[in-house]
């Protein structure tokens, strides 16, 4: 029992102080006014979250959530498959796994930039198709939302393979000849057995990659260019060029309420299959 | 001769070995088959060759007298019933048993399922997962699953191996009783000599990939074409040259041999109650070990008592 205690102590303490008081800090600052120049002003008020309701808010959180579910499924139709590939792999499957990993091992602002250098109209990319004469002029392959999803479904591709490789390498390899077995060709076999198998691992990398996308702000702030903003960008310009902590604290809550609020719906139809 | 399934110097070679040799074996329809074989000794192979999850390198499967070689599980007309049954853990037992009939495209499902599921005895259990079955249901619910297919050839992979001995023992009788009753071809797999006696008809038994002797389970038990298979079947002394089961040789205390045996003297070395027998373990004037084995009344023996040895020359097993 107390040793108990002592071995949860660090956990405790790390959680009250890196997610607890934050909460509680963001929590105040929305509940007060915007000073003259920033800052913060008494009296307590629920005025940045009525903005909240505001048209172009509204707007923005809309264009998050499509592009969020956008990149989810691409990075789910791109995953699935090399997910697959690599559990059946035998001798190659750690190595691909590294490769997977692979990414993590740079700064992910530095490869988000990568793709500013391919992609821009004077990038790799464009002076390579302008060379070869397949086109006059360059490509706009940058600023929209094309390359914002791109750049998303790039960024956490890792998050849906993993959970995927996961649920599949689990799966009995007797299940999928035992559907053979009883008459079902590959395909219905793959639909029939494997994938309902790997829905914990569907389930879970879709969550791992929609909250990251909800919340990007690097990527579209660097592949989007000021055409399209994203929840995060909104939040990061209240903190900065706007100057309004409140508004930009009560932003940052309804994002968290709004996920919490999709992940326990998804989470409670995981526990109603089973 | 109407074979169901024959095979034809069939041959599955891997990059490090050869698992099955060129076996040539023909099952007729109705049979009881047993593949019996120590592992390692390409049964378990030779019934995915059948299966069609291996592809054999060399030679000829004949299912219902067409070759299929060459066409893969989902369009062969057999059925496995799988080590550890392989059930979809996502489907219930009536999802389970229908998966087969719905890819078929079959019609009356609903009664097809309800008839398979009688079959094995397993009425109620419908809407259960297969998480929420015992050992021996789960067993059933597999075999309904390949039965309501109506296979030509039923496959069964080690089918009592997963279960607990008590069960396994219930399990053996109702599958013979069930193969009975439907009268399908039923080939299995096992390494356990008294599964393969008590149920089979037929013994084919492997080692090193090919088949050693097929016959009924008394040819193979009294008559074994090999040492290997003499051995692997049960206990033998091997005296003078010729192999002996142990329950075939008497003790003699006293008094004449019966009509026609041998006899030896032999000094006791030793003995080890068993329960339902008693091995008593000697040597003979020629130094040859024996081990006798003697049901009741068993005989108080004690280290060092001079004995005779009889036996009758019929149940001498001779090998080249």
């Amino acid at each position: 029992m107390r040793l108990r205690f002592w071995f949860l102590l660090p956990a405790r303490l790390g959680m009250t102080v890196l997610l607890a008081a934050p909460l509680a800090i963001i929590v105040a600052y929305s509940l007060l006014h915007r000073g003259p120049y920033g800052g913060l002003e008494l009296p307590w008020t629920l005025e940045s979250y009525q903005r909240l309701a505001d048209p172009l808010y509204l707007r923005i959180v809309a264009r998050s959530l499509g592009l969020a579910a956008a990149a989810t499924a691409l990075a789910l139709a791109l995953g699935f498959p090399a997910a697959l590939a690599i559990a059946r792999a035998r001798r190659y499957r750690n190595l691909l796994l590294q490769l997977v990993m692979l990414p993590f091992w740079s700064s992910f602002l530095v490869r988000t930039y990568a793709w500013v250098f391919l992609l821009r109209d004077t990038g790799l990319v464009n002076t390579t198709l302008l060379a070869l004469g397949v086109i006059r002029e360059p490509l706009p392959l940058l600023y929209h939302d094309g390359a914002v999803l791109l750049g998303l479904v790039y960024g956490y591709l890792p998050f849906m393979i993993l959970p995927l490789y996961a649920a599949l390498e689990r799966l009995d390899p007797a299940l999928e000849e035992a559907a053979a077995d009883l008459g079902a060709h590959p395909w219905a076999a793959l639909w029939q057995v494997v994938i309902p198998l790997a829905r914990p691992g569907i389930r879970a990398g879709s969550v791992l990659v929609f909250i990251a996308s909800l919340g990007a702000y690097l990527t579209p702030d660097l592949l989007g260019g000021a055409k399209t903003v994203m929840i995060g960008n909104l939040i990061q310009n209240q903190f900065t060029t706007s100057r309004d902590w409140p508004f930009g604290s009560a932003l940052a809550l309804a994002l968290m309420m709004l996920v919490t609020l999709l992940v326990t719906h998804l989470l409670r139809r995981d526990a109603e299959a089973l | 001769m109407n074979a169901i399934l024959e095979l034809r110097g069939v041959s599955k070679a891997f990059p490090q070995h050869r698992a099955v040799d060129r076996v040539s074996l023909e099952v007729k329809a109705g049979a009881f088959q047993a593949l019996l074989g120590p592992s390692g000794s390409g049964k378990t192979t030779l019934l995915r060759l059948v299966a069609g999850f291996e592809v054999a390198t060399e030679g000829d499967i004949l299912l219902e007298g067409r070759r299929v070689n060459d066409l893969p599980p989902y369009r062969r007309n057999v059925s496995t019933v799988f080590q550890n049954y392989a059930l979809f853990p996502h489907l219930t037992v009536e999802e389970n048993v229908g998966f087969g009939l719905e890819r078929r495209g079959e019609r009356d499902i609903r009664r097809k399922v309800r008839e398979g599921l009688e079959l094995v005895r397993l009425t109620g259990k419908e809407q259960r997962y297969p998480a929420q079955l015992s050992g021996g249901e789960r067993q059933r619910v597999a075999l309904a699953r390949s039965l309501v297919l109506r296979p030509g050839v039923l496959l069964l992979d080690e089918p009592l191996a997963a279960l607990d001995p008590a069960l396994r023992k219930q399990m053996r009788g109702e599958l013979k009783e069930l193969q009975a009753r439907v009268g399908t071809t039923f080939l299995f797999v096992t390494h356990d000599c008294e599964e393969a006696l008590s149920l089979a008809d037929r013994v084919a038994v492997m080692n090193a990939g090919r088949i050693a002797q097929v016959g009924s389970p008394q040819e193979v038990y009294l008559r074994p074409a090999t040492r290997f298979v003499a051995g692997f079947l049960g206990a033998v002394n091997w005296i003078e040259g010729v192999g002996i089961r142990p329950e075939a040789l008497r003790l003699g205390l006293d008094g004449a041999p019966g009509n026609g045996e041998k006899r030896r003297r032999a000094v006791v070395v030793g003995a080890t109650f068993l329960g339902n027998c008693l091995h008593v373990e000697t040597r003979l004037e020629s130094g040859d070990p024996a081990v006798i084995e003697i049901s009741r009344p068993f005989p108080a023996v004690s280290p060092g008592t001079p004995v005779d040895v009889w036996w009758h020359p019929h149940d001498e097993m001779r090998f080249p």
